[in-house]
């Protein structure tokens, strides 16, 4: 329940919560203590680093990922251009092998403006609920969405800029993504238009790659420009409805990334990869209270931070399947 | 202890001017942002009140003439129609249509709908009931009416054949010729006509040819002692003649025929489709129906 209700909090924008020292177990703070007296050097940082790219899987979730994401959509575009019919329609709504499915904040939109659901939209919402329910909800944001991909891209671009001091990233305000989602259901239940699927980049980019390219791929290329010029991540990060909409379904899903305190260097390397950096907040030294946390619901489950840790303090976990596994 | 007091009261102490310039400066860059994107957004509404959005909509879509309001909040912008089309008469709106973006159209000069599939599947692969399940046959379909725009440009109120291919070697567009194959459509360039009479828009007409289709199978029924296999039902057979070409008084030799449009019209756009000058004689007008014209 505390997990649920903390990670609501920090995806509607709120701060990670920095716990006084007196709220820390002693076998953590044990923990702690005896990290600090190691008294690990920036080289030794360095070396395990290096023997971490050595071993070859620092790559792994990655490639696992970027698969998954160019298999779903091109499934989307032979599918048509062959006439296969395994999965028709586009990303906001399909038929997968004769199932219907409908991406959830495409769905709220028709039914805030439509104001009436039919049987269809109410099967195909449900399965996709379901769907993203067991597979940990914002899931969908790394492993499916093709902004995602070239936003991805687009942030190597950005961060090579930053580097060279060419380019600053500006932070926003994480609220800003509650109050556009808001605003974007309230001008569909009063105005009676889908104004959100107007810019949604998601939608554009599917319809794009599977019926063509259309003048709409400007908009794409506006929001690209702005993440790598501006403000790093800026749609995925702070505005899209999409991710907040399947952050909540992730709420109750039992996929999620673990952390475990015990042999992590905080070096924070996994913060520094991370899409949505203060759902690693707790990887700070002094910000763990239990051996193991569950990262929060806001994380896209990309596995970045799986990748990187040299120590392998952050995996994947299937709650109450773990003994299984 | 000491470090416990200490952060405490560190956290009571107001924000540095630097801090609060930062804080403040984050504020306003993200107000513009959101700000932006909100007004791109409503951006689209322009195209709509400007009625450029208007399209012919595949059979089925929900509309009252002039208004696409409710069309446009039901469909979800997935294209699933698009892909079920035999004919592939459907295209997407891009996003110079505002809220239109990734809504079906027919464009139908280049490819109307002709019913080819039979059964609507484009309204039985709409998952949102924007082209709504509420018709059953293409008789039952009110996506605008025809009208003789250019009477001028009529071959048959010239009194004129036609030979050959009706939109020239180069068209693509396709139509289903049951008398060649019943499931297939094939390119209209593949089917030249000799016509001493221009009736093309009566010729190919979709309902016309299904008023035919039933008109033989009923007079095959009647001919057979046979039992009566399937029943017609609903509007499978149209109730309605769509369009018909009537004698024009004229004074010389040649006989003159205007095309009339009538009742059972639902403006499926293969009469502007065939129609061989340039611009057609005869189109869609998209802003009034059957029930309302």
């Amino acid at each position: 329940m505390s997990y649920i209700l903390e990670s609501l909090r920090v995806m509607l924008g709120g701060a990670p919560r920095k716990p006084q020292p007196g709220d820390i177990p002693i076998e953590i703070k044990t923990i702690y203590k005896d990290k600090r007296e190691e008294g690990l050097t920036k080289e030794d940082l360095l070396a395990a680093e290096e023997a971490h790219r050595g071993t070859g899987r620092h790559h792994r979730w990655l490639w696992r990922r970027w698969t998954t994401l160019v298999i779903v959509n091109i499934l989307f575009v032979i599918s048509y251009h062959f006439d296969v019919q395994l999965v028709e329609g586009a990303l906001t709504a399909s038929r997968v092998l004769g199932f219907h499915m409908a991406d959830l904040n495409s769905a709220l939109q028709v039914m805030l403006a439509y104001k009436h659901v039919v049987l269809n939209l109410v099967i195909g919402t449900s399965t996709v609920f379901v769907l993203w329910l067991l597979l940990g909800g914002r899931t969908f944001c790394s492993w499916v969405c093709p902004y995602h991909l070239v936003a991805e891209w687009a942030e190597h671009i950005h961060l090579w800029l930053a580097k060279k001091k060419i380019v600053k990233d500006h932070a926003l305000n994480r609220r800003i993504r509650v109050v556009l989602y808001v605003l974007f259901a309230l001008l569909a239940l009063v105005s009676g238009y889908t104004v959100f699927e107007t810019v949604s980049p998601t939608g554009i980019l599917s319809r794009a790659l599977i019926y063509g390219p259309g003048i709409a791929l400007v908009w794409v290329g506006v929001l690209l420009l702005i993440e790598i010029f501006y403000s790093r991540r800026a749609w995925c990060r702070y505005m899209c409805p999409i991710g907040l909409t399947y952050g909540a379904v992730g709420l109750f899903s039992p996929v999620r990334v673990k952390y475990n305190v015990e042999a992590c260097h905080h070096e924070g390397d996994c913060r520094k990869v991370c899409m949505v950096p203060h759902v690693l907040d707790v990887t700070i030294r002094g910000r763990a209270l239990a051996m193991n946390t569950d990262i929060g619901s806001d994380c896209t489950r990309c596995g970045l931070c799986v990748d990187i840790c040299p120590t392998h303090s952050l995996n994947f976990e299937v709650k109450g399947l773990s003994k299984f596994l | 202890m000491a470090d416990k007091d200490k952060a405490v009261k560190k956290r009571k102490v107001p924000l540095s001017p630097k801090r609060r310039a930062q804080t403040r400066r984050e504020f306003i860059r993200s107000s513009v942002m959101a700000a932006g994107v909100l007004g791109c957004s409503l951006l689209g509404f322009l195209p709509v009140v400007q009625g450029r959005s208007l399209r012919l909509r595949p059979p089925g879509a929900i509309k009252a003439p002039l208004d696409e309001e409710e069309f446009l909040a039901a469909c979800i912008k997935c294209g699933q129609c698009v892909q079920v089309c035999p004919v592939e008469a459907i295209k997407l709106s891009d996003l110079d249509e505002g809220f239109g973006v990734g809504t079906p159209y027919i464009q139908a000069r280049d490819q109307a709908c002709d019913f080819s599939c039979d059964g609507l599947q484009c309204v039985l692969a709409c998952p949102t009931g924007a082209l709504t399940h509420e018709l059953d046959f293409p008789a039952d379909a009110r996506m605008g009416f025809a009208r003789l725009a250019a009477p001028s440009k009529c071959l048959a109120l010239q009194g004129k054949g036609f030979k050959g291919q009706a939109r020239g070697p180069d068209f693509e567009g396709i139509l289903r010729y049951s008398e060649i194959d019943r499931w297939n459509p094939i390119p209209v360039a593949d089917h030249p006509y000799d016509l001493e009479i221009c009736d093309l828009c009566v010729r190919q007409c979709p309902i016309e040819m299904r008023i035919t289709e039933c008109a033989a199978d009923e007079a095959k029924q009647q001919q057979s002692d046979q039992p009566l296999v399937a029943k017609k039902i609903g509007h499978e057979c149209p109730p309605k003649h769509a369009i018909r070409l009537e004698p024009v008084a004229s004074s010389g030799g040649t006989a003159k025929m205007k095309p009339v449009i009538l009742d059972g019209c639902v403006g499926c756009g293969v009469c502007e489709m065939i129609c061989p000058p340039e611009p057609p004689a005869i189109v869609i007008d998209i802003r009034v129906n059957t029930d309302t014209v």
